[in-house]
């Protein structure tokens, strides 16, 4: 769980994936297109990776990737992120944490 | 070696009987043609070398001269046969009309096809054939009557044997008849069985797979008459000016009632992925414009924005955001299914005829198997995740737009897709040359 935290908190937009995870490749697509520039962290490319999974599982992401963080802030799966960007909250959270101006 | 010879004599004695018996046989058959005994198999009187039919009737020591005396007459004999069957011309004579006639009208002809019947046939061949041989070599006058009766013998046994390959094809062609009905009847079971849902889901139906498809095709005929009748009333209530109360009643109803299909394509999802994908459950023309398994909420933005005006400065720009990022979703989840298949593409496709051993290649062909079942299992997310997508694009719509133009923005987008139904129907039923 610490190092999830660190990670998140080292850029305003984190991603946790896994390299054969098609719908974080969607998610990423997604903050690239919005021109947010992600911290993308492959869990299976990750010592660590197993402990780091459970970890986001336990703060409520369910299927554990794509975890996204705004602000180091825990946002959460495909599902939220959707849910936000179609409300317009997603953009709002990304210029607030300064991933993106406009 | 007077026990050899004592043999020999009880044998061909044995032999002289059965020929004299036999040969006042012969002179009373051929004057009457018609004589179901006269059923013989084909193989006994044969070109080469003939095989003596009663050789296991025969006591075990026999003399070796007495032998090929018998070798000698019989081959002379088939010889005999040989020529006199070509000789035999079907020129309307009464012979060759008797021996077809007797084949085709007798029943018993079928019944020479027994095995036992075969052994005792050829039992009186061996006789039949010695007798011929005797009667060779003694009377002239026998002797046209005996190539009479070899004539129809020949003629009988074609007769018996074309018999028994008719009766053949016809007992195969009862068979596969029969194999053909009960394939039929189970056809006609099955299609019972889906009639009830044919009459609802219209054309769809031919096109169901397993209980999860059948399952949600009746659940979106059911879900479709619901709308219909929830439109209707919108619709009525529209018209005749209901209060907004009224009206956003009737609407929290219909936006309820599409979080209910989304639901039961979340089931379907996990029941059948691949029939919600491939659209069957909508009408052709539907189809037409199917994204992810279902519609694009981009286009339908598109085409309300005309049809809602007049917006508020605020509620234009609102509406414009949501197309917009509805498109942006839609365009990240279309990257997403890309990469699936690229990647389902080079599991599928990575070689495994490399120079390992055997089992290296089970195991890595299973491997590979398995990692593509774990890729094709991620699509029921993203089917979850266009319909998110969708509901949540309904949702704020009406978010945005006050009560009488969400009412009027349901209704337009219900029109849309009934008359694309519509559509659909014309194209089923249009005339073909």
């Amino acid at each position: 769980m610490d190092r999830v935290k660190d990670l998140a908190s080292k850029k305003a937009a984190v991603i946790f994936t896994k390299s054969s995870c098609c719908m974080c490749h969607s998610i990423t697509q997604l903050f690239y297109e919005l021109g947010a520039s992600p911290a993308v962290h492959e869990l299976d490319n990750d010592p660590y990776g197993r402990q780091m999974e459970w970890a986001l599982r336990s703060l409520g992401c369910n299927p554990s990737v794509p975890a996204v963080f705004i602000g180091g802030k825990f946002v959460g799966s495909s599902k939220d992120v959707i849910s936000l960007h179609v409300d317009g909250s997603l953009k709002q959270l990304l210029m607030d944490a300064k991933a993106i101006w406009f | 070696m007077p026990e050899a010879s004592r043999v020999d004599s009880f044998c061909l004695s044995d032999f002289d009987q059965s020929i004299g018996n036999h040969l006042e046989n012969a002179v009373e058959l051929s004057g009457n043609p018609v004589n179901n005994s006269l059923k013989v198999s084909s193989q006994t009187i044969s070109p080469g070398p003939v095989h003596l039919g009663t050789s296991d009737r025969l006591p075990i020591s026999v003399d070796r001269s007495s032998f090929m005396y018998l070798e000698d007459r019989l081959s002379l004999l088939a010889q005999k046969v040989q020529s006199t069957n070509h000789i035999i011309i079907p020129s309307g004579d009464t012979e060759n009309q008797e021996g077809s006639a007797m084949a085709d009208a007798s029943p018993r002809t079928d019944i020479s096809t027994d095995a036992d019947t075969d052994d005792k046939n050829q039992r009186f061949d061996g006789s039949q054939s010695l007798a011929a041989v005797a009667s060779d070599s003694s009377d002239r006058s026998k002797d046209k009557t005996d190539q009479k009766t070899l004539r129809r013998l020949a003629q009988n046994r074609e007769a018996a044997r074309k018999s028994r390959l008719r009766k053949k094809a016809y007992v195969q062609q009862l068979e596969s008849s029969r194999l053909k009905l009960t394939q039929l009847e189970q056809e006609l079971q099955r299609a019972r069985q889906q009639g009830i849902f044919i009459s609802s889901s219209g054309d769809q139906a031919h096109s169901m797979s397993g209980n999860g498809a059948m399952q949600f095709d009746v659940e979106y005929a059911r879900w479709l008459e619901e709308q219909n009748r929830q439109i209707n009333e919108l619709r009525a209530a529209v018209n005749s000016h209901a209060s907004d109360t009224e009206l956003r009643m009737i609407i929290d109803g219909i936006l309820a009632h599409y979080d209910d299909i989304f639901r039961l394509k979340g089931v379907a999802a996990k029941a059948d992925v691949f029939h919600l994908l491939s659209g069957m459950w909508k009408t052709p023309a539907e189809r037409c414009f199917l994204w992810l398994g279902g519609f694009r909420s981009s286009e339908l933005l598109k085409l309300l924005v005309n049809q809602l005006e007049p917006l508020t400065e605020q509620q234009l720009v609102g509406i414009t955001n949501l197309q917009q990022s509805s498109q942006q979703a839609e365009d990240a989840l279309s990257q997403g299914m890309e990469a699936l298949q690229q990647s389902l593409a080079e599991t599928l496709s990575s070689g495994s005829l490399g120079s390992s051993g055997s089992s290296g290649n089970v195991a890595n062909y299973m491997g590979q198997m398995a990692m593509a079942m774990g890729k094709l299992g991620t699509l029921e997310g993203f089917i979850r995740q266009a319909d998110n997508l969708r509901q949540q694009t309904l949702q704020q719509m009406h978010r945005i737009l006050t009560t009488r133009q969400s009412a009027r923005a349901l209704l337009a987008i219900h029109d849309y897709f009934s008359r694309l139904r519509a559509l659909s129907s014309l194209w089923l039923a249009r005339p073909r040359d």
